[in-house]
């Protein structure tokens, strides 16, 4: 697998200095998110839209929720193996 | 004066036609029908045609209003994107199948009546069916029975619904129904079904994975998206549809995450976008009616972009299994972009096209103060971003090089990817034009600052979560495996009912057998063999004692008896008695008479 790779053409994320450069670009646009929710004038509906960064805690912890959720409740309870229906 | 004819006999007249054309000829009229149908519909002013008289009743075959219009654009447009991904398809039956199905989808959207109304709804399952058969997998054949009996169900329901509704109201009318007695109730459950509310829905995330690659395009299209419709007008504003759409956004995002199969993440994922628009028609402002209505139209399209991008990976490697997959950005770059451009517009990213249909849903739920409801749909906009926002082309197109290096997309489903992905950037971009067209004026702004900035931290917060799951190993591994849904109650369930039937009716049946076939029978053969030696024994005996036999002389008599008559050698003597009393008797009886 290795001797093909090497002949092999290299692609974009072959290389670890492009997906490096790729994070460094996602980290710049997040803090420039949170800069811009300081500055930028904010119309909310609800009170709590005021808070500094509140979409950018609920984004992250709603991720964080959902996937632990999805793997440590949901997951025990409902896989089963891929025949399950075919015995 | 309009000369239009009504949009679903476009199709259903095409896909009578179809199988006389073969070949380059066949594809060229695929292409040129939606077209010939758009340019009708542009032909149908506002207002009722296309009326069959039927009994004492008006069957409206074309009712066109701003609501049904925007649905006929968008179903045109996804099926001339459909027949464009479809191209290369030569296969009379599918195509065919594809026609009439597009064309039971305007009957519904154009029906001015309710039983126009359930015909085309009926013709939709039937048609759509072939698109699961048409895989001819064992897995597709089984899934498109189970397919059939749910929606078997459902049109039952439907149909006692209309057939109630009609005999209560007297009136064939199909304008706002709203949730009043046992007919309605029967309505709302029969469009439930096709909606795919929870609990009804493992139809959808059990055959569409197993549909043909093409097929699905339009399945995504066009099935849900009629429910939507018919609950738009039919029940705006029923409170109950607020909770049904809010937790249909909620629950198939946890399944989403711990999928396999990628189009099945798909599937689930379909769930979730329509739970915003049923929200939006429960909360039922004309903001929210805005907001469901166009989020259907972006749905159709997004959602038919990223089924034809996992589509084109599962017809070049022939598996959409997370597992198999990875690294194919590398040899199909297009496709790639293409699946990325479909994931940014259901996730909501500001300029891509869910961005300006789905925050209408969220603002009209925060202005109806209705706190829960908004941060549950809050959350699920997050949980789209995980499924269908990065697994899919992250599992798909990144992650471990599966070493697979399959060719880039064919041609016309290139186009078709491209053509869609473009008009999911244009929507985003320019939302005006799709602004125009819904049914209330619009009155709402996306793009502000305060708007985009929340929504891009809320994205990218969440994104930023991922790699962090992903390298602390906390991320769920993908495994070959499947995950129990709703469907295992009528696949397990009716295992079970199976088989306490088979116990029970079959156990009736052998007893039955017993009882009657084997014994009762027996008995009765065995009786009708004996019962001239019996008659003529009990004339017989009672002479026998009056000449004094007894004991053993008493049995040789009897035995001989029984001998005679078994032989067929009785004395002719007792035949002749028995003879001459029946014909005593006869004379006796007819005397009486």
């Amino acid at each position: 697998m290795s001797e093909t790779t090497a002949k092999e053409k290299q692609y974009l994320f072959d290389k670890p200095a492009n997906i490096k450069r790729f994070f460094w670009i996602f980290y710049f646009v997040l803090v420039l998110l949170l800069v811009l929710d300081l500055l930028l004038p904010k119309h909310a509906i609800f009170p709590w839209e005021n808070w500094p960064q509140f979409y950018a805690a609920f984004g992250f912890v709603s991720f964080v929720a959902l996937v632990l959720a999805a793997k440590y409740v949901l997951r025990p309870l409902v896989m089963r193996k891929e025949d399950y229906y075919d015995e | 004066m309009n000369s239009g004819l009504p949009p679903a006999l476009v199709f259903i007249g095409g896909a009578l036609v179809l199988p006389f054309l073969k070949g380059r000829i066949q594809a060229g009229f695929l292409l040129l029908l939606p077209v010939i149908g758009f340019l009708n519909l542009l032909q149908l002013s506002t207002g009722i045609h296309g009326i069959i008289a039927f009994w004492d009743y008006q069957l409206i075959l074309a009712r066109v209003d701003r609501l049904s219009l925007l649905f006929g654009y968008i179903f045109h447009l996804v099926a001339f994107l459909g027949a464009i991904y479809a191209l290369h398809v030569r296969d009379d039956l599918e195509q065919m199948a594809g026609l009439v199905y597009a064309g039971s989808a305007l009957g519904v959207v154009f029906a001015g009546d309710l039983l126009t109304l359930f015909v085309f709804w009926e013709l939709l399952t039937v048609s759509s069916v072939f698109l699961i058969w048409n895989r001819r997998t064992r897995e597709s054949l089984a899934a498109g029975f189970r397919y059939l009996l749910v929606h078997v169900v459902g049109g039952l329901c439907l149909l006692a619904g209309v057939t109630l509704q009609i005999h209560q109201t007297g009136s064939l009318a199909f304008e706002y129904i709203g949730l009043n007695g046992l007919a309605t109730y029967l309505i709302f459950f029969g469009v439930g079904v096709n909606c795919a509310w929870p609990l009804l829905h493992p139809w959808l995330t059990d055959a569409y994975p197993e549909a043909t690659v093409t097929g699905v395009i339009w399945l995504s299209a066009f099935t849900t998206k009629t429910a939507v419709y018919v609950l738009a007008r039919g029940f705006p504003g029923t409170e109950v549809l607020i909770w049904i759409g809010t937790i249909m956004t909620a629950f198939p995002i946890f399944y989403a995450v711990i999928e396999n199969d990628l189009r099945r993440v798909l599937a689930y994922s379909l769930i979730n976008q329509v739970g915003f628009m049923v929200c939006g028609i429960g909360i039922g402002t004309p903001l929210a009616i805005n907001g469901a209505i166009s989020h259907a139209f972006n749905d159709i399209l997004f959602k038919a972009l990223l089924f034809m991008s996992i589509g084109a990976v599962l017809y070049r490697t022939g598996t959409t299994k997370a597992t198999d997959l990875g690294g194919l950005y590398k040899t199909m770059p297009l496709t790639c972009i293409c699946c990325i451009v479909g994931a940014a517009s259901i996730s909501a990213f500001p300029l891509f096209s869910g961005f300006v249909s789905k925050s209408m849903v969220m603002e009209a739920a925060a202005l109806g103060d209705l706190r829960l409801i908004w941060f549950i749909l809050l959350f699920a906009s997050a949980g789209v971003l995980e499924h269908a926002g990065i697994k899919v082309p992250f599992f798909a197109f990144f992650s471990h090089d599966s070493g697979l290096r399959p060719k880039e997309a064919p041609w016309n489903m290139s186009l078709a990817m491209v053509l869609t992905a473009g008009l999911c950037i244009f929507i985003g971009s320019f939302p005006g034009p799709l602004y125009s067209l819904l049914p209330y004026p619009v009155d709402y702004e996306p793009y502000t600052a305060a708007h985009v900035i929340g929504q891009l931290q809320l994205l990218l917060f969440a994104a930023l979560a991922f790699p962090l799951l992903l390298l602390s190993g906390i991320y769920p591994a993908e495994i070959r495996r499947i995950n129990l849904d709703a469907d295992w109650f009528y696949r397990r369930g009716g295992r079970l009912f199976y088989r306490i039937m088979d116990r029970a009716l079959n156990g009736l049946n052998d007893r039955a057998e017993q009882v009657f076939s084997l014994g009762l029978a027996g008995w009765l053969g065995r009786r009708s063999r004996d019962l001239p030696f019996r008659l003529a024994l009990l004339l017989l005996y009672p002479l026998w004692l009056a000449r004094g036999l007894r004991g053993e002389e008493l049995r040789k008599k009897r035995l001989a008896l029984q001998q005679a008559l078994a032989d067929g050698a009785s004395p002719l003597g007792i035949g002749a008695a028995v003879a001459t009393a029946f014909l005593l008797l006869f004379i006796i009886l007819s005397g009486l008479v």
